[in-house]
């Protein structure tokens, strides 16, 4: 080997092993260079200027951009690289609405920090004149383009993180800014709710929607009985911001901080795990047993069913048709828990804690409500949880540890590590390995890479077995199954990077920070377990006893079972072209891009023209469309619920008439519509 | 036919020369967008139709199978240059070029000229300075003070016939670095000229290929940077328009020498006729197999498409431009890693400017020795510039480099020009060079060689070579802040110094012509220059303070006068100006007082009007009314 290659850094030595970049090299020699823009896990993007050290020969450059070489002579603190990282931090402090005191963000904001740490004491610039509207269409994520230093973080998360690519950049100068397609809302378009986009965000610019207010509200009314259901991967986490991070004991002191809170009683989404096991193992053995639609994949990641009803319509009766842990949990609770509590459906309030902002937007489903009444009342975030007890003065750390409440209080092993990426295909295995009389050996299971397979030698045969984190991912295995490349038969999907652990409602630091920690303190509680098979959790089974019969069996299904459908990317109700009214055969012309290099455009024209010259104005209502996702296929047309495809306008007045003599019957939804009507 | 060998372009070649012998003239009218504008394409209507009034047989394209005689050939070239004069139109061999031709004037010219064999005196042009009128290229100050060479054949080849190009020498510098020379030897020769990017930086080309020559990977690429943005030039759109196959035979080159099978003009939408020409220009060649799979018989191939620009002048940045070729938007990377090494689809790439390229196969033709006789040691070569602004003469010119801007503005250019056209002999305040990247040269630098290097080294920059005259009219904070603005608007977003300091160093030149500047303003205008120039991701971010630091360097004085005093020395900026009403000039006509928009002015009719300086919102409106200059500014 040759000697080791050194550079210098501000007059001293540092080695070059092997790092990517110069600002990895300085970091490495404990020098904590401000950036916005750098991610390991990112590509490079050199966009904020922070890092810009000055390089002998080379004037100032940005370290995260160059590459360490042999006798670098590197100044990381000279007047003009200090004065240029301060400007830049002053003027991104003009460059928007940073008004900290009152800003979701604030303690945890980089802008805000640095600002701080450099010694940035006053704004010289002016502030832009005119404020920017809020994006407030998601359930689970604000976007605030006031707040954003486009940094391309979540630009960069969404696309090559999570594949989807739901905002770029639009614009141009001081017009730039960071948006969905068509500047739409962010749930309009194909984001999966993920909040990655949020856990990467500097600032406030990307937040988790707070639901506290309307928590406190039922916990204020008297009349209601709050019931709260804590994920297993908030107990990890929930300690962060407390500083209680080496705490055994967080779990139990949030108990008491729950009750303490006003909560009447405090519950697992780790019991809803153990019955999730128990339906979803039942359900894989059935399949296992009939050869069909394998590989199975879980379905407890609401990101990952949204992105699969978006873009998987082929594979989307392999999905597991199991509720998510959270809703098995709402619809048990609202099913047992008014008789024993002694209250109404109604007046029974079910509050989430969860480590996601997905699962927001998933409570919100109409298909997990009874006439309106949704299965889970509330979602809130680990953060929004913290923020709670902050709020309430509570001493999270000096709180003595508490148990739960029976019986949803009761949980396994196999439960816990649902948090984990790996876990749930770890607890599967644990049930149906036993079942079929094999031994679950899961090392490979359990590592850190973004997607692992492992194959379990059972009497039946070899099961074969995929693990992916984040949803880019999730996307190439699922393009390697449909080549044909990878032969799988259970896959488990977690939308965020390291699974639940690192989901985007968890506090502050990002999962690359915390997930090791999160994820070994998860096996830490999962191997302090007394009980760690499903099967030997006594409640879930004087649940199926007294109320659920057999797993899989006709009640377990009416209450724990889901479907899904197909769910176009892009919503939105395009534009009028005619009157509307009640009694109008509904025409939409696809008018967007593929569509009209096809002729959409003339294509529209025509039909109002022919619509005129007909005299049937009165009864057709014609809308121009976006994007109906048949791009390959356009221009499209629909007349009402009916699809064309290659349409042209004489096709379209045939269908039309047909529907106006009542020859053909109007379709109220085409399966896609129906697809997004179910949102 | 195809084109393989070097015999076959002679065959080409002789056919078209003696076909064009067969013409006894030869009329070219200007077809550059210049004189496109001003009606060159009705003035060739007319000479059509007048022809065949007078039973000439003038033909309008070149038959090479009729073997006949014919009165005259008539054609149209690409930008001749003497844009201010046009539309131009040229009759050889009589050597005569007509100026401002209607179509009018055409029975005339065909009358006199083409029949009498005499010139019409009233279309040529009058040298300003003697009175003369001359007769053609080489009696006009304009063209005879110039060295015309990457620029030669755009006045008067036929942009799209490619039999032509071939015939006045062309594709043989292609031929002879496919036949006769290695890759390497290309790339020692570019560099041994001296060679030097023409699009802004100053790269030396040879250095460029060379890097990507070295590059072990199969697929490389050949880009042809033809986003020229920059206000107030129009070079490479001239030489794309007037001379599309040199640009393509210097990509042919560029491929040899590194090695690339394809190539990408990357042309602005907002030039159609250049679009339409380079386009024209690679489905004539490949007709002829110069471009295809095999070029020259050695097997090699090599294909060009043509791209079209959405419009952006971050895309001329090259890395940028790849972004925008590869369908992203486009916004440059950081380098290293440069294009050479990894650049279109990741694959090492060779991005020049269209004149750049035009300029290598006169290199590969004459040879790098020729090549370095022009010019200056640092800066071999000519180079052409877009004058414009206050000047006599604008368009498109081309002189060697280590020409002084006095040579450019007052004898190629005709001198400077008042606000109103008229000749200012005494009126030069400064020249913008280099677009919204340079800087502005003044008094002091009319006798500056100029190249790359000095240029540098006075804080402008040759950049893609526009040059604005400015005169002592000017407002130099306002002409700052017209290209800031420009550099605002045009901004890709993506770094935080070019963004955010763009837009407040704007603010800032804002409160300066407004009179809302403080004492702080000056010294936080140059910190911000300071740090967007040291800070700024890409070239053009780097270069966007150029404009304000070159005139606060060359004419502080007007800034502080601003500033300080609240006083537009050139009275250019309305807000600082105080309008005021000379009683002794006034003659009470009213009309003042009808156009204020405010009611700030009173007075009798016929007696002298007064104006409220409460009122007066200093519009200005009253100034550019008055029809007795009563009114005063500052």
């Amino acid at each position: 080997m040759s000697d080791t290659q050194t550079l210098t850094i501000d007059g001293f030595k540092v080695a070059i092993q092997g790092e990517r970049n110069l600002l990895e090299v300085i970091r490495k020699a404990h020098i904590e260079l401000p950036t916005f823009c750098y991610h390991s896990e990112l590509s490079i993007y050199g966009a904020c200027r922070l890092c810009v050290v000055e390089v002998e020969g080379r004037g100032a450059i940005a370290a995260c951009s160059t590459p360490p070489e042999a006798g670098m002579r590197v100044r990381t603190q000279t007047a003009p690289v200090r004065e240029l990282r301060k400007v830049n931090l002053e003027l991104l402090l003009a460059s928007g609405r940073h008004d900290c005191p009152t800003c979701g963000k604030s303690g945890s904001c980089k802008l805000q920090s640095l600002a701080q740490r450099l010694g940035v004491d006053k704004v010289r610039f002016k502030a832009p004149l005119q404020d920017k509207p809020l994006d407030l269409s998601s359930p689970g994520l604000v976007r605030d383009p006031n707040k954003c230093v486009l940094c391309g973080d979540c630009v960069r998360v969404c696309q090559e993180i999570q594949g989807l690519g739901v905002l770029d950049f639009a614009g141009r100068g001081a017009q730039v800014t960071v948006a969905p397609a068509f500047n739409k809302g962010m749930d309009e378009v194909e984001c999966v709710q993920c909040g990655q986009c949020a856990a990467v965000c500097p600032t406030g610019a990307i937040t988790v929607r707070q639901d506290v207010e309307a928590v406190r509200a039922a916990l204020a009314d008297p009349a209601k009985t709050v019931v709260v259901q804590v994920a297993p991967a908030v107990r990890v986490a929930l300690g962060e911001p407390f500083g209680l991070e080496a705490d055994p004991h967080v779990m139990g002191r949030a108990v008491a901080a729950l009750r303490r809170l006003g909560f009447d009683k405090v519950f697992d989404t780790a019991f809803a795990a153990d019955l999730t096991i128990m339906e979803e193992g039942r359900e894989f053995l059935e399949r296992r047993a009939k050869g069909e639609k394998l590989p199975l994949f879980t379905s407890c990641c609401p990101a990952w069913v949204r992105f699969l009803e978006q873009e998987g319509a082929a594979e989307l009766p392999h999905l597991s048709s199991c509720r998510s842990p959270q809703q098995m949990f709402g619809s048990l609770a609202k099913d047992l828990l008014p008789a024993e509590l002694g209250t109404t459906r109604e007046d029974l309030v079910v509050v989430a804690v969860m480590p996601c902002t997905a699962k927001k937007s998933e409570a919100r489903r109409p298909e997990f409500a009874k006439d309106g009444n949704p299965d889970v009342d509330f979602v809130l975030t680990t953060q929004e949880l913290a923020r709670m007890i902050q709020e309430s003065g509570l001493a999270l750390g000096e709180l003595e540890p508490e148990g739960m409440d029976t019986p949803f209080g009761l949980k396994t092993g196999a439960g816990i590590i649902f948090g984990n990426s790996g876990g749930v295909t770890e607890a599967v295995l644990r049930n149906v390995a036993g079942l079929l009389g094999g031994e679950a050996v899961i090392d490979e299971v359990r590592s850190a890479k973004g997607r692992r397979t492992a194959t379990l030698e059972l009497p039946d045969g070899p099961l074969r077995l995929a693990v992916v984190h984040g949803l880019a991912n999730a996307r190439a295995l699922l393009e390697d199954i449909r080549g044909g490349k990878e032969q799988v038969d259970f896959v488990e999907v977690m939308a965020c990077p390291g699974g639940c652990a690192g989901g985007a409602g968890q506090p502050g630091k990002t999962a690359a920070s915390a997930g090791a920690r999160r994820a070994q303190e998860l096996r830490r509680l999962d191997s302090a377990m007394d009980l760690r098979i499903p099967h030997q959790n006594a409640h879930v089974a004087k649940v199926y006893e007294e109320r659920l019969g057999e797993p899989g069996g006709p009640e377990a299904h009416r209450l724990l079972h889901t479907g899904y459908a197909v769910r176009r990317r892009i919503q939105g109700e395009g534009m009028a072209l005619t009157p509307e009214g009640q009694g109008r055969v509904p025409v939409s012309v696809c008018v967007g891009t593929t569509c009209h290099l096809r002729g959409s455009q003339k294509l529209l024209q025509e039909l109002l023209g022919r619509v005129e010259r007909e005299e049937l104005e009165d009864k057709v209502e014609i809308r121009a469309t976006f994007c109906m996702e048949a791009c390959d296929r356009g221009p499209t047309v629909r007349v009402a619920g009916h699809t064309l495809h290659r349409a042209t306008a004489g096709q379209a007045m045939d269908l039309l008439g047909r529907i106006l003599s009542g020859e053909l019957q109007p379709r109220t939804a085409d399966p896609a519509e129906a697809a997004h009507a179910c949102h | 036919m195809s084109v393989c060998m070097m015999e076959d372009l002679e065959t080409v070649g002789a056919a078209y020369r003696e076909a064009a012998a067969r013409c006894a003239r030869r009329i070219v009218v200007c077809a550059g967008t210049g004189c496109m504008a001003n009606g060159a394409m009705k003035v060739l209507g007319a000479l059509r139709e007048a022809a065949r009034a007078e039973g000439l047989d003038l033909e309008t394209e070149l038959r090479f199978e009729d073997g006949a005689g014919h009165d005259g050939l008539m054609t149209r070239s690409g930008c001749q240059g003497f844009c201010q004069m046009g539309p131009l139109v040229s009759v050889e061999p009589d050597g005569i070029l007509y100026c401002k031709v209607r179509p009018g004037d055409v029975p005339e010219i065909v009358r006199e000229t083409l029949l009498g064999g005499r010139p019409v005196e009233r279309l040529l042009y009058r040298d300003p300075a003697t009175g003369e009128a001359c007769r053609g290229r080489e009696e006009i100050p304009f063209y005879a003070l110039q060295e015309r060479t990457v620029l030669k054949a755009c006045g008067s080849l036929d942009p799209e016939d490619v039999r032509e190009y071939v015939a006045q020498g062309g594709y043989r510098a292609a031929a002879k670095a496919f036949r006769e020379m290695e890759p390497a030897e290309v790339c020692r020769e570019i560099l041994e000229s001296g060679l030097r990017g023409r699009g802004g930086g100053g790269f030396p080309t040879g250095r460029k290929w060379e890097m990507a020559r070295i590059q072990q990977e199969p697929r490389k690429y050949i880009v042809c940077n033809g986003d020229e943005g920059d206000p107030g030039a129009f070079m490479d759109r001239s030489v794309m328009e007037g001379n599309p196959h040199a640009v393509l035979e210097g990509m042919m080159i560029a491929a040899r020498a590194v090695g690339a099978q394809e190539g990408y003009v990357y042309v602005r939408a907002e030039y159609p006729l250049a679009v339409a020409r380079v386009r024209r220009a690679v489905a004539d060649a490949e007709a002829l197999g110069l471009l295809g799979p095999d070029l020259f018989g050695t097997g090699l191939p090599f294909r060009v498409h043509v791209m079209e620009g959405a419009g952006a002048f971050v895309c001329g940045e090259e890395t940028a431009l790849l972004a925008s070729i590869e369908g992203q938007r486009g916004m440059p990377m950081p380098k290293p890693p440069f294009p050479a090494q990894s650049g279109l689809f990741g694959k090492p790439t060779i991005i020049n400017n269209v004149e750049t390229l035009a300029t290598v196969p006169l290199i590969i033709g004459r040879g790098a020795a020729a090549f370095r006789a022009v010019g200056t040691a640092g800066s071999p070569g000519t180079k052409t510039f877009a004058l414009t602004g206050h000047v006599a003469n604008t368009g498109l010119i081309e002189v060697p480099f280590g020409a002084t801007l006095r040579h450019i503005v007052h004898a190629v250019g005709g001198g400077v020009t008042a606000k109103d056209g008229t000749a200012d002999p005494a009126g030069f305040k400064a020249v913008q060079i280099g677009g919204p990247s340079g800087g502005c040269l003044t008094e002091a630098h009319l006798d500056l060689p100029m190249d790359f290097d000095n240029l540098t080294r006075i804080g402008a920059m040759v950049g893609s070579g526009g040059l604005v005259v400015m005169n002592r009219d000017t407002c130099m904070v306002q002409v700052a802040k017209f290209f800031m603005q420009f550099t605002q608007n045009e901004s890709c977003g993506k770094c935080v110094p070019c963004r955010e300091g763009t837009r407040q160093m704007l603010a800032l030149l804002e409160d300066i012509v407004e009179g809302r500047a403080t004492e702080e303003t000056l010294p936080l205008l140059e910190t911000l220059a300071r740090n967007v120039k040291l800070g700024a991701l890409c070239g053009l971010g780097k270069t966007a303070p150029n404009p304000v630091l070159s005139t606060l360097e060359h004419f502080r004085d007007e800034y502080e006068a601003h500033v300080h005093r609240k006083v537009c020395p050139s009275r250019v900026c309305k807000a600082l100006m105080t309008p005021a009403i000379e009683a002794a000039l006034c003659k009470g006509c009213t009309l003042c007082a009808r156009k204020c928009p405010v009611g700030a002015i009173t007075g009798e009719r016929k007696a002298a009007h007064a104006i409220d300086p409460g009122k007066c919102i200093r519009c200005g409106a009253c100034v550019d009314a008055c029809k007795f200059n009563a009114i005063t500014g500052a």
